[in-house]
């Protein structure tokens, strides 16, 4: 009953809207509506309806996997000042922060999904009803910490927030393990998929140890700059108050993140261009260009230059402290890492090919399009989350208020005092 | 090799697997055959009435769909038999007559893309390591060109395999006489196995395979030419379907200059253990420790 009752009041939170918010999820829907006509035609035909070839076999949708698995790791990033130092003004946010990161492994898991040949064999994957060969295949251990994080995820803030709901304090004792939990294994779900491309010796390129400390300095740089807008846009439109310091704190730790994925690209720079081994090619493929093949080299320079622009504007405190320098710093950044781990990534691991052959890989309009409706579609999913639980963090949404409103009909009385708001947990 | 004493492991997939199957079926109301291939186990734990049934099944969808009666055997690896091959750099002229055999008899996709198995390098004379500087596209009025050599790759069946490490479904593996096959009923279409093989002894169906009505070989093998979907991976097995019988592959039997060997690596008297005992044979990247069974040799 109680439960129902929970259910369809988020409903009709999540029905009930402004203009805005029908025009917002409208525009989504269009989005997601495209990329599933687009999704249709290549489970009709087949892969051959993107630009992927035997050459270069994964393209834009693994480059997004790998992209948004960062993104969802670095929600840690706001899980630990918030749990482990108590730095208030990040603890009001972390609920979000954590809703945010489930959000990005779904739509993680949805890029793998389009890209999978084969979706209608899903369960042979699956443990016990399927063969997942664990512990030889790094993509079963992908399968199991993604899922493992995707279910931490959600879980806790669900947990957190039907408790302020009801105006409970959470239980520590079940809670904060989970978080602690959360800590390693958001480490574990962007280690373990660099170690996915790591791991193969006839890829040059990935088989660098650089790779997961790189993996993850990345994901600490793009995804708390996704962040960071996300919370402006969410203080801006819902009248959720997030503090400006926290905006800060969390720029300022990108920055050092910045600082360590530059500098561990120059020390893979220096080993691949000063050694000139065969091993140089997929690089030199990447910056310079390879027997006149020069796809990727713009994209890798714009993604350079943004990434510089991005550290010096979050070092420096008084861009950082300033919320439009700050914004383009955050808009550099994301657009920079996306390139760096996605096609800058993905796509010269296979050129040259282990065979010596170059295929110049750039995505269609179909990966296109199929990329941005997943993109909506995790929008979206955001988006409803956020419709319930900013009013149970803002104290809106209460089961006391439902209380008091029907005993107030009950007793005739309009005038019983509303709880002052609850602080997030 | 199949263990049928009812284990909780396989009372839980058969369970889960028929309320999977039950669900589909309840939701598309979809014909016996679709739901069966939907459910079809993977061929290593299959019985041998199993084995029997699906063989039954695809026969029948071979006929329906392509109007002509396949034979697809399932032949066992011969016991004390490990499959290795040995190629003559010095005599391959670069014909490309091997690819254009294999094709044919493996029913590979013919158009859109054809796929090969093996591929033919044309390399400078004095660089045979660094395939980079290797063209694939070479297209002279004859063969072979002066100051070229050529370098067929194919499937290098590795002893230790990358590619069966990583599948996730364990969709490939190595059988008993040392090919790696795929059940392409089983494998997802992940692709990882392309991206760990050192060889690019894999390829992919992009599309439903187009092979015209009288090229097909319907002497086929559940592991090696049967004819595959779109969207799954597809490899060189040595022809399974000949080897296994007696015969040998098609790209041997092609080769114009007797440059391809082909025999049991664990019978002394055979004529590869010949060319490894007395050739100075190399093997491909051995820096990989694939320890491939494919091996390179100059006569001459």
């Amino acid at each position: 009953m109680e439960g129902w009752r929970f259910f369809k009041k988020t409903l009709m939170l999540v029905v009930k809207g402004s203009t805005g918010y029908y025009l917002w999820c409208a525009f989504l829907l269009a989005v997601i509506a495209v990329g599933v006509t687009f999704y249709r035609e290549q489970l009709d035909a087949g892969l051959i309806v993107t630009n992927m070839k035997n050459q270069v076999s994964w393209g834009l949708y693994i480059g997004n996997f790998t992209y948004l698995v960062g993104v969802a790791a670095a929600a840690v990033l706001l899980v630990i000042p918030a749990y482990i130092y108590h730095f208030d003004p990040i603890k009001e946010i972390v609920v979000l922060g954590e809703l945010f990161a489930a959000s990005a492994i779904v739509m993680a898991v949805m890029f793998v999904l389009a890209d999978l040949g084969r979706p209608d064999r899903f369960w042979h994957i699956m443990p016990f009803v399927g063969i997942l060969s664990f512990p030889q295949s790094l993509l079963a251990w992908d399968v199991i910490v993604l899922n493992g994080y995707l279910a931490l995820n959600t879980l806790v803030p669900i947990y957190i927030l039907v408790k302020s709901y009801y105006g409970k304090e959470p239980n520590k004792k079940f809670v904060i393990p989970l978080i602690l939990l959360s800590i390693p294994w958001a480490v574990s779900i962007h280690t373990v998929t660099a170690f996915l491309y790591n791991g193969l010796s006839a890829r040059p390129f990935w088989n660098a140890s650089i790779l997961a400390p790189r993996f993850l300095a990345s994901a600490f740089c793009s995804g708390p700059a996704i962040i960071i807008i996300i919370f402006q846009i969410i203080r801006k439109v819902a009248g959720m108050k997030v503090k400006n310091e926290a905006l800060f704190k969390i720029a300022e730790l990108i920055a050092y993140a910045m600082f360590i994925n530059l500098f561990l690209l120059g020390a893979e720079l220096f080993k691949e261009y000063y050694s000139a081994t065969i091993h140089l090619a997929p690089l030199e493929y990447l910056y310079q260009g390879l027997n006149g093949h020069h796809a990727l080299v713009p994209w890798i320079w714009t993604a350079f230059a943004f990434n510089v622009a991005a550290f010096l504007i979050f070092l420096i405190p008084r861009t950082r402290r300033r919320l439009v320098t700050l914004n383009i710093g955050c808009a550099l950044m994301i657009v920079g890492v996306w390139i760096e781990k996605g096609m800058g990534f993905v796509v010269p691991g296979f050129v040259p090919d282990p065979l010596g052959e170059i295929y110049e890989y750039l995505p269609n309009a179909t990966e296109a399009a199929i990329s941005l409706g997943i993109w909506a579609a995790g929008l979206l999913i955001f988006t409803l989350f956020m419709r319930v639980a900013i009013p149970i963090q803002r104290g809106d949404f209460m089961h006391s208020k439902y209380d008091e409103l029907a005993q107030s009909h009950r007793m005739q009385s309009r005038h019983a005092p509303v709880p002052p708001p609850r602080p997030g947990f | 090799m199949p263990d049928n004493r009812p284990t909780r492991r396989n009372f839980l997939k058969t369970l889960s697997a028929g309320t999977l199957g039950g669900l589909v079926f309840a939701a598309t109301g979809c014909k016996r055959e679709v739901l069966d291939e939907f459910l079809q186990k993977h061929f290593r734990e299959m019985t041998d009435e199993e084995k029997k049934q699906v063989i039954r099944r695809l026969e029948k969808s071979y006929r329906e769909k392509y109007g002509l009666d396949f034979k697809v055997g399932t032949t066992e690896a011969v016991p004390n038999t490990l499959w290795g091959y040995g190629l003559d750099l010095s005599r391959c002229i670069g014909c490309r007559r091997c690819m254009h055999a294999c094709v044919q008899e493996n029913n590979n996709s013919r158009a859109k893309p054809q796929l090969q198995w093996i591929r033919v390098l044309r390399l400078k004379k004095g660089n045979l390591i660094n395939l980079e500087q290797s063209e694939h596209y070479y297209n002279p009025e004859t063969v072979p060109e002066p100051g070229f050599i050529y370098m067929p790759v194919q499937c290098q069946q590795c002893e230790n395999p990358p590619c069966v490490k990583v599948c996730p479904v364990q969709a490939t593996w190595k059988e008993p006489d040392g090919i790696i096959t795929v059940d392409y009923n089983w494998c997802i279409g992940c692709r990882y196995c392309i991206a760990a093989c050192p060889y690019k002894g894999r390829v992919f169906n992009w599309a439903e395979p187009t092979i015209s009505r009288e090229e097909w070989n319907t002497d086929v093998h559940y592991l090696g030419n049967r004819p595959r979907m779109k969207n799954v991976v597809e490899k060189c097995t040595f022809c399974v379907q000949r080897a296994r019988i007696g015969r040998y592959p098609a790209c041997v039997e092609a080769c114009p200059t007797g440059s391809r060997k082909f025999g049991n690596l664990l019978d002394p008297s055979s004529e590869i253990r010949y060319i490894i005992e007395n050739k100075r044979v190399f093997r491909l990247k051995e820096d990989f420790n694939t320890e491939p069974k494919f091996y390179y040799f100059f006569s001459i």
